[in-house]
């Protein structure tokens, strides 16, 4: 009796696992059709792989396009806002993963090293608001239409931006 | 009746670390809620960026060490995604049941907080106690109470010692009847129920929309964990069943832990029968690729990523941290709004805070 | 007789000091009670309930039953003002110092300083960061260092045993010391 119930449980969970698998397929077909004619030309990179796809936007379109994700494809978790400094510009790297369909998803964004600004994503993702505070804490970004942009982790009278690479930490 | 701010930390017995929470009381309701983080702050990120990637292993168990395992095989996890290693069957197998000890270890950590905090010294005593046999076994694999270094990239530092099986399924066996016994405790104290059920609700729109997850989110009924949907190591061969709770209190979260500890125990017995031979160990170029990877786990406390950018060194270009209690404690304010001061110790308590990844 | 309430303060004061701090009546209830007292103290060592880092996990689990730190005496208070001992268990960033200081200065004499871990004593793995003093005694004198990352809890017992070790060996009286340190 205890075999046949293993038996069951395994073969429903792999039936889930394949019902799992077609879905996050047809989400990412549907994202590679639909979306470069919903934004544009402002989307410059698309690739979707194993339930993982990758895109690269304009800093213009970040907002909109993080609202068609959130409402048509049902990309409702913002995981993480990573900020990195190449020497002439930075980089935001969005991560984003959807409940319903399994998929995770990677926005990069390019923003000049001496504009530093770009739209928050606060009115979507309540989760925002501290990814965004610690960006601005750690590497100078300067997010628009924030609730409360201050520093989070380090004093609030704290002059520099310790994560951009100019900052020496002393080694010795 | 005049509203005024109260400051709760960054020593309070409450926090459980170092943090402040700057409540607005009209009376003894709270109207508004600010916490206040950043005085564990040790710079890790820029740390890394100074370090080669062995060297990483270590620092990377400080950064939660309440379940500092997780963390350090987080680490191996993406480094190997970024390198596209293969590592044995047996180091997964290792991996996984360490994982399963270390979440074990860690909620009978929070229950022991938690009861101290609410009242129940009962509680405290007996989980530090059983905690004490898991730390025993993760001693004779690792050599050290509390920050491991067990895992390596390209596996796992070394084989189980012998005797290793016999003595974690005599731990998991004797575990499961105490776990009996922390119910009824629990179960029957008015006190505790009084104090946990219907306190520091968050609705399930609001745990979404938060970014929350991990036991938090799912005692709010969303049924969502990585090992189960989007499965790394051998997950996948593994039966058991994620635990959620409609009830979206800080006695669903209570729930909530307490069923995953037993799930923990499933998972540890099933690991140690499924073990193949075979060698822990592969070797792992000095000299990491360009390119990126992401590693995604589910830590006893919620979802943890690293995210890693390689430029073609030995020392990576960018390692980034996310925290799942950075997050969950952003969405403090909802659970706290309404409530009374006396019920901040049980909300807060609940979330389960350790400030060594908030803070990174 | 007649004085304001001020003025008989300084007057009790000045004659208590005149006969027992600073006479010989003073020194002999000194030399017959000294052991006593420091019997006392050694025996209460109440440490404060701050945890900053893995050290802390370690010294709650110095009072579990494996461990148990209550049998020398050792409890933990909540506030400043009752406690006698600061246990600093992690590493300090720049943000802790001005409030641990506070803390410290809110402590009544006697009081003594533990620096448990690496991170206490020297900065630890972190001392290279740019938000982390490299050392609690870079600003609070501190008595007893135990090293370790993190403290083994008998580490840590050890460490109690050595800071009741030498409040032993200062064989400070009650009457005739000044307690008072900077």
């Amino acid at each position: 009796m205890i075999d046949l119930e293993t038996e069951l449980r395994s073969r429903i969970d792999g039936l889930k696992r394949k019902i799992v698998r077609k879905a996050v397929a047809t989400c990412e077909r549907r994202i590679e059709r639909e979306l470069p004619e919903k934004i544009g030309k402002e989307l410059s990179e698309l690739h979707a792989e194993k339930g993982f796809i990758r895109m690269r936007v304009e800093r213009s379109s970040i907002l909109k396009l993080c609202r068609l994700l959130k409402d048509s494809y049902k990309f409702n978790h913002l995981s993480l806002i990573t900020t990195v400094d190449w020497d002439d510009r930075f980089e935001l790297v969005y991560h984003l993963f959807s409940y319903p369909y399994n998929c995770a998803a990677e926005i990069k964004v390019e923003i000049p090293r001496d504009d530093p600004k770009v739209d928050s994503v606060t009115p979507l993702w309540g989760g925002a608001n501290w990814h965004e505070r610690e960006a601005y804490d750690m590497m100078g970004i300067v997010f628009l239409n924030h609730p409360d942009l201050r520093r989070i982790l380090l004093p609030q009278e704290y002059e520099y931006f310790p994560l951009r690479k100019d900052f020496k930490m002393e080694l010795e | 009746m005049a509203e005024m701010w109260i400051n709760m930390g960054p020593q309070h017995p409450m926090t459980h670390g170092l943090w402040n929470l700057r409540i607005k009381v009209d009376g003894e309701i709270i109207v508004d809620a600010v916490p206040e983080i950043g005085y564990l702050h040790r710079g890790m990120e820029k740390i890394f960026e100074h370090r080669t990637y062995p060297q990483i292993g270590p620092i990377t168990d400080r950064l939660c060490y309440g379940s500092s395992f997780t963390w350090n095989h987080l680490y191996c996890l993406t480094i190997e995604n970024l390198m596209k290693l293969e590592i044995p069957e047996r180091a997964k197998y290792i991996r996984v049941m360490v994982i399963e000890m270390q979440r074990i270890a860690s909620h009978l950590m929070w229950i022991a907080a938690y009861a101290a905090d609410l009242g129940l010294l009962a509680g405290f005593l007996w989980a530090m106690r059983e905690r004490e046999i898991f730390l025993d076994l993760m001693q004779a694999l690792s050599g050290s109470r509390l920050t491991y270094n067990y895992a390596r990239i390209g596996g796992v530092a070394a084989d189980l010692p012998s005797d290793f099986e016999r003595d974690a399924l005599r731990a998991v066996n004797y575990f499961e009847k105490k776990l009996e016994e922390y119910e009824a405790l629990y179960r029957d104290s008015k006190i505790f129920l009084m104090r946990n059920q219907g306190i520091g609700v968050l609705s399930k729109e609001d745990a979404i929309n938060r970014g929350v997850t991990g036991p938090t989110l799912r005692a709010s009924g969303v049924k969502y964990d990585i090992r189960k949907d989007q499965p790394y190591e051998v997950y996948e061969e593994i039966d058991f069943e994620p635990q959620s709770s409609p009830d979206c209190d800080c006695y669903g979260r209570y729930v909530v832990r307490m069923n995953e500890m037993r799930e923990s125990c499933k998972i540890i017995r099933q690991a140690l029968s499924k073990m193949p031979q075979g060698p822990v160990r592969v070797k792992t170029p000095l000299i990491g690729p360009q390119g990126d990877a992401i590693g995604r786990v589910e830590d006893p406390r919620g979802e943890g990523i690293m995210y890693v950018i390689g430029d073609g060194s030995e020392k990576p270009y960018r390692l980034k941290v996310r925290s799942p209690l950075f997050v969950i404690l952003s969405a403090a304010r909802q659970m706290l709004v309404g409530y009374k001061i006396a019920d901040v110790v049980a909300i807060m308590g609940s979330i389960d805070v350790c400030m060594g990844e908030t803070d990174k | 007789m007649l004085m304001r309430s001020k003025d008989f303060l300084a007057w009790a004061d000045d004659w208590f000091g005149r006969v027992l701090k600073k006479s010989t009546l003073g020194r002999a209830v000194d030399r017959v009670f000294t052991d006593f007292f420091t019997w006392a103290r050694i025996n209460s060592l109440h440490p404060l309930h701050f945890g900053i880092m893995c050290c802390a996990i370690e010294m709650a689990a110095a009072s579990a039953p494996r461990f148990d730190a209550q049998r020398l005496g050792i409890i933990y208070r909540s506030t400043p003002r009752q406690c006698d001992i600061l246990l600093v268990n992690g590493p300090v960033s720049k943000k802790l110092r001005p409030d641990l200081r506070r803390l410290y200065d809110q402590m009544a004499d006697p009081k003594w300083v533990i620096a448990m871990g690496e991170c206490a004593i020297s900065g630890g793995p972190f001392w290279q960061s740019y938000s982390i003093v490299e050392g609690v005694d870079q600003f609070i004198p501190v008595d007893v260092y135990i090293p370790g990352c993190p403290v083994r809890p008998e580490a840590m017992i050890e460490g109690f045993v050595k800071l009741q070790e030498k409040i032993r060996a200062e064989k400070k009286g009650l009457l005739t010391e000044d307690w008072v340190r900077k």
